[in-house]
């Protein structure tokens, strides 16, 4: 089973997790990103291309899914105004084994921060604001799966 | 008729146009993602200094991602915006 939620709702991990683990299996991995705070940030934008995103994000899982064997992948991004410590992304995925798990998870952030169509405008506590940009740690990450698949 | 296709912007590369949508007339000639590039870039001003530089920018075409060199074919939307930032 595959769960996409974008919106500008938080999410409860309680939930997601118990819906991930009743579709079976024992091994339940999970990540959650978080708005860092990194010293003098006010908040964060989120802005996303909404006819693409969700699109993107089944994408992404259907590939886990043939990569490794899910019984169930949950990806929830929120959009909008975000302030620091607050929730951004949930990926939980659900496997026989912890290896699949962690690794499709792994797998779904990585890809899900090169390819999802989403940009973070940070807002600094003096009232600048700046759009993130792309790290190249990011697209080294993302390329590492693609190298290993060949 | 002429074809037309529907540009959407995101993130700077809307702000910086103060504009997140419009519709362009395509004429004779005019086949590739960067053919249109080329076509906005020729209107001078802010577009010249946005789409100059391609590397900086990603394209989808009706929602899947294109290259620079990829035909339009039958798409209604074509998206422009920078790498992505989210996760």
């Amino acid at each position: 089973m595959i769960r996409i939620s974008v919106g500008p709702d938080d999410f409860d991990i309680a939930v997601e997790t118990a819906r991930v683990s009743g579709q079976g299996g024992g091994a339940i991995a999970s990540f959650i990103g978080q708005v860092r705070d990194d010293g003098n940030l006010q908040s964060l934008a989120l802005e996303h291309y909404p006819a693409m995103t969700e699109k993107a994000l089944h994408k992404i899982a259907e590939t886990a899914r043939a990569d490794w064997p899910l019984h169930a992948v949950t990806i929830i991004h929120r959009v909008g105004k975000l302030a620091v410590g607050d929730n951004i992304v949930l990926v939980i995925t659900g496997s026989d084994h912890r290896g699949a798990a962690i690794e499709a998870c792994s797998f779904i952030m990585d890809k899900l921060k090169t390819v999802a169509p989403f940009w973070k405008k940070e807002t600094r506590t003096d009232g600048t604001t700046k759009w993130i940009e792309e790290r190249a740690s990011d697209v080294d990450a993302s390329q590492k799966w693609d190298l290993r698949k060949n | 008729m002429a074809r037309s296709l529907d540009i959407v912007y995101f993130a700077w590369v809307r702000e910086r146009l103060g504009l997140d949508q419009e519709q362009v007339a395509l004429g004779e000639g005019i086949e590739t993602i960067a053919d249109v590039v080329m076509m906005l870039v020729a209107r001078g001003g802010v577009y010249a200094e946005i789409f100059a530089d391609l590397a900086k920018l990603r394209f989808a075409l009706d929602q899947d991602y294109g290259l620079p060199a990829s035909p339009l074919g039958s798409a209604k939307e074509l998206a422009i915006f920078p790498p992505v930032t989210g996760g």
